[in-house]
């Protein structure tokens, strides 16, 4: 894959910023998003969050899907595409245009592992998300499957869901052997992910206030051009769910 | 399915050449009578002994309400009206059509995924990249397109039923009402198909004949896939031919 790249990958022409995060569940980026978000705001940036998988469309088929079971590889990639879709539509473009940093709690790449060890195409899957704004600054937060298996059980979470265990695959009955099983083929994916799209790899064994203070030192470092749309400080940004029908492209 | 193949990027834990049965799309822009025309061949094909199912665009178990939603209002950019297609057509094909395949049936297909690849295409004037998202979709054995002309198919659509919002492709705001737009729609989806039915060697049948005479054409098309391998042996002989209805 790397001596040909299956698809250019431009920069996108925006004026805000776009950083994401990826890592297998128990890595702590979420806990460090939300302490990047904190960060920015209190330097007075305009920042804009978004999750994977969360587009209410969506989420409900997903919820259906699962629960009577009729989920396949490739109906399940293709929901999360289309919840990406819609919110890169009015979600991510709209604030990225209008200059604010926008922080994504996983993105594609999300896909790129997770899909792909349930069983689709990585050539497909690639190629599905070739319509995706390429982030500024993409993270990932390298843990070893011990670390995250003990941060999930002794945590505040205190055991595993279902389908971040990868029990419907039907790897081992016992739940923490088939999250170690399911989640050490997604980090062999994300290694082969890292390379090819050049993500951040952070060290994530280290104290969560050591990891954020790398974090934050290396997106001051990426924002220094980048000029800010300062807004009122602490205010809450109502954000346009829908906006209007869209034009064709 | 002797050289079934997918289109693309296929399921990676699906061998198509290990389908038995028939797979045949009947394809054509909204109105032109294609569902009336599956039902007669469905009747056709099921007294001489096949085995048929059918299967229509968007009416998967997992999408057909999520795709009502969206219509509503949810949506709609350019990709998730595709994607949203793809998983609709991908709960279908693994769930419906690849079952009926392995098993020896004859599947109907109203609409396939060229309608798919008509709507992105004049929505955002590319067509790779929704060939690539669709590219786990099986090959058909035949693709019969029921060509109509956009100003036959304006006056039997008023005629009918009347024309709808996302028929008339109103999200593309391509003329000032609801005629203009149907008509520009329309044409532009026509013109894609007719350059589709070169490039994957659609059956082209004239929708503007009675119906009586585009169902013996389609017929025609279809008779020479029918082995003797597909019938059930359990019906009677004396039930293998047919009359052409009179309707």
């Amino acid at each position: 894959m790397s001596e040909q790249p299956p698809l250019a990958r431009h920069p996108h022409p925006y004026p805000g910023k776009l950083i994401t995060v990826e890592g297998i569940d128990g890595s702590g980026k979420s806990t460090q998003l939300q302490l990047l978000h904190k960060w920015l705001e209190s330097k007075g940036h305009r920042v804009f969050f978004t999750e994977w998988n969360s587009s209410e469309l969506v989420k409900e088929t997903t919820k259906r899907g699962k629960k009577n079971k009729s989920l396949t590889p490739t109906t399940f990639s293709l929901l999360h595409a289309t919840d990406f879709a819609s919110r890169q539509y009015h979600e991510i473009l709209p604030p990225l245009k209008a200059g604010m940093i926008v922080l994504a709690d996983r993105y594609m790449y999300t896909a790129f592992a997770r899909d792909v060890v349930r069983g689709v195409s990585p050539e497909w899957i690639r190629k599905l998300y070739s319509f995706a704004i390429t982030p500024d600054m993409a993270f990932y937060f390298k843990v070893p499957i011990e670390t995250a298996i003990s941060r999930l059980l002794g945590g505040t979470r205190g055991q595993f869901k279902f389908y971040e265990a990868g029990m419907d695959m039907s790897l081992n009955p016992d739940m923490t052997e088939s999250f170690r099983i399911f989640q050490s083929r997604i980090l062999s994916q994300y290694e082969k992910v890292v390379d090819e799209f050049q993500l951040i790899t952070m060290d994530a064994t280290k104290d969560i206030e050591a990891q954020q203070n790398e974090m934050r030192r290396l997106v001051e470092e990426a924002l220094k051009d980048y000029k800010p749309r300062r807004g009122t400080h602490g205010r809450r940004t109502v954000f346009w769910r829908r906006f209007d029908e869209p034009k064709p492209e | 399915m002797v050289d079934a193949q997918y289109f693309g990027d296929g399921l990676t834990n699906l061998n198509p050449s290990d389908l038995k049965g028939k797979l045949i799309a009947i394809e054509g822009t909204d109105g032109v009578g294609r569902s009336t025309h599956i039902e007669m061949l469905q009747e056709w094909l099921e007294v001489q002994g096949y085995g048929v199912i059918t299967t229509g665009w968007t009416r998967s178990n997992l999408m057909s309400k999520t795709i009502e939603m969206a219509k509503e209002g949810n949506i709609l950019d350019r990709w998730s009206f595709s994607l949203l297609y793809a998983t609709d057509f991908a709960d279908r094909l693994e769930h419906e059509i690849i079952p009926a395949l392995r098993s020896g049936f004859i599947v109907l297909a109203d609409r396939y995924i060229y309608t798919a690849l008509a709507r992105d295409f004049v929505r955002s004037g590319n067509r790779q990249w929704v060939r690539d998202v669709f590219g786990f979709a099986l090959v058909p054995d035949l693709v019969c397109y029921m060509r109509i002309d956009v100003e036959t198919l304006v006056l039997r659509v008023i005629e009918t039923k009347g024309m709808n919002y996302w028929e008339s492709g109103m999200d593309l705001r391509l003329g000032s009402d609801l005629y203009d737009s149907f008509k520009k729609y329309q044409s532009l989806l026509i013109e894609e198909f007719d350059k589709m039915a070169k490039e994957f060697h659609f059956e082209v049948i004239d929708a503007r004949q009675s119906p009586d005479e585009i169902q013996t054409a389609l017929r025609s098309k279809i008779q020479p896939l029918l082995t003797t391998s597909l019938q059930s042996p359990k019906l009677p002989s004396d039930h293998l031919t047919q009359p052409a209805p009179s309707a």
